[in-house]
């Protein structure tokens, strides 16, 4: 409850800045739309419910570039976190590619996929795919031997140490590489969308901007910073609810 | 109580080393000694003097550099359920409830659900906890995560528990309890225990015999047999007795480098 007065009161005070810098520069609503137009752009979006087919897309785009992104790096970063000589060959390659911006790989993506959603969903990929694999590494290097050596004496081996062991006790690093991957993938979401794509939040912003609707670019800038805000917290709960079953409390 | 010919375990001239070259340092030399069925054995001796790794050697968790180390006759090459160990701190899966660390060791088993059942459910009452089964590791003391990993043990029926200072990390109340209640349930299964520690009332509370350790390199220097009857007072006189002889022994070992000086 404090959280969200907080929240509101943070906000209120956004806006009223907002508000006197345009009575204050005295600036053109095609310069710096007002909260007033942009909050009437918000409404009309709901209204006429454009945003929620935007938003839909969007939303199914991202998850299926994170997740395909999320599940395989996380086999591969088990894998990977268990044979510590592969790894040293692989770590150079990741540290190289890492650095990379998503949006830089785009022409060739273009090339590739054509236009539609596979730009976005492989921007996404890119970019979530990273931070996942490597922290699932650094957990999986990081187990408490002890662990091991339990697993060890109860004669449990291969496949069933790996689901029964190397998983456990690697998945709270695996869930806030997850976490640090959800957070990067939505921002490269909306430059994935400006790119070859025909809807979306990235398309609405690129769309507007070419019709000169500074208050829609604005209005879905808010709708893309509310969405990635309200999924950090959706994980957040996941990364306590793990926290809690592993007696850390965060 | 059973005699047998085979000693359960054997631990024959064990050598190891640690570390090469010039930064190599001897950790055991020469180690020898054996474990009868249904013994509690303890490996006595000051930080250092290599008893933890004689006893992982013993379970098959590290390599002598030389000897050999028998169970049944044949030789221990790596873990396995057979022996199983407990360590001082580290036992449970915090992300296992209490039943589910203690069905662990059964999972892999060709057993009836009823069966395995019964074998985690009588083990978890030796221990006094057939209440907690739904609790999870961070909700228990650090005595009662220890009785659950004393009914891991149990439940799996091995032939021989590895006890590496698994009383260390409590109070003192907890831990005379705990031995205590090791004794008891020991003597119900006849349960051959192996242990190290450098606490002295623990080793003549619980061992039929202590076998004592000089460090640098470490090497058995004597073996007593505590004859008192189990379970014993620990204010009684025999039990005085016996704590003196071992700590006898520890000054007897700084006396015996005392001769350099002398000359």
């Amino acid at each position: 409850m404090k959280k969200l007065m907080n929240f509101a009161i943070g906000m209120a005070i956004l806006v009223f800045i907002w508000q006197a810098v345009i009575w204050i520069g005295d600036y053109q609503e095609a310069l710096l739309p007002s909260p007033l137009s942009v909050g009437n752009a918000i409404i009309d979006l709901i209204v006429d419910g454009i945003i929620f087919v935007h938003l839909q897309v969007s939303l199914g785009r991202f998850a299926a570039g994170y997740l395909m992104a999320a599940i395989p790096a996380i086999l591969l970063g088990m894998f990977l976190g268990r044979s510590p000589k592969i790894w040293q060959l692989i770590d150079p390659i990741v540290q190289v590619l890492r650095p990379v911006a998503p949006v830089a790989w785009s022409p060739f993506i273009v090339l590739w996929f054509g236009i539609g959603n596979m730009p976005a969903i492989a921007i996404i990929f890119i970019a979530a795919f990273f931070p996942v694999l490597l922290s699932t590494v650094a957990g999986v290097k990081k187990i408490n031997p002890s662990y091991l050596k339990i697993a060890e004496n109860l004669e449990i081996r291969n496949w069933e140490l790996m689901y029964k062991f190397i998983f456990p006790a690697a998945f709270p690093a695996v869930v806030s590489g997850l976490r640090l991957a959800l957070g990067t993938a939505w921002i490269f979401l909306v430059a994935g969308e400006m790119i070859g794509a025909q809807s979306g939040l990235g398309f609405l912003i690129v769309d507007s901007r070419n019709t000169l609707n500074l208050d829609y670019v604005l209005a879905g800038i808010i709708f893309i910073g509310v969405c990635g805000f309200l999924l950090d917290r959706l994980i957040s709960l996941l990364e306590r609810w793990v926290g809690k079953q592993y007696g850390i409390t965060a | 109580m059973l005699k047998i010919a085979i000693p359960m375990m054997e631990v024959i001239n064990v050598d190891k080393s640690f570390g090469s070259g010039e930064k190599q340092v001897k950790v055991l030399s020469q180690a020898t000694f054996h474990v009868k069925k249904g013994e509690i054995v303890t490996l006595f001796g000051k930080s250092g003097c290599g008893k933890s790794t004689l006893l992982n050697i013993l379970g098959g968790f590290e390599k002598a550099d030389k000897g050999s180390i028998r169970h049944n006759g044949e030789p221990v090459l790596k873990p396995t359920k057979t022996c199983v160990m407990l360590f001082q701190q580290i036992n449970l899966l915090p992300w296992r409830s209490v039943l589910k660390n203690v069905e662990l060791g059964l999972e892999g088993e060709k057993l009836k659900p009823k069966e395995k059942w019964a074998r985690v459910m009588d083990a978890l009452k030796l221990v006094g906890l057939e209440n907690s089964l739904d609790k999870f590791p961070h909700e228990l003391s650090g005595g009662m995560q220890q009785r659950v990993a004393i009914a891991r043990a149990l439940a799996i029926q091995p032939d021989v528990i590895l006890m590496d200072e698994p009383f260390a990390a409590l109070d003192s109340f907890n831990r005379y309890n705990l031995q205590q209640e090791l004794l008891r349930i020991q003597k119900k299964k006849n349960t051959t225990i192996v242990l190290v520690t450098h606490d002295i009332d623990e080793a003549v509370y619980l061992s039929d015999r202590v076998i004592i350790m000089s460090s640098h390199p470490g090497r058995i220097q004597k073996e007593i047999t505590i004859t008192q009857m189990k379970p014993r007072s620990r204010t009684h006189a025999d039990f005085q007795y016996f704590r003196r002889k071992i700590l006898d022994e520890f000054q007897l070992s700084t006396e015996l480098i005392a001769p350099e000086y002398n000359i």
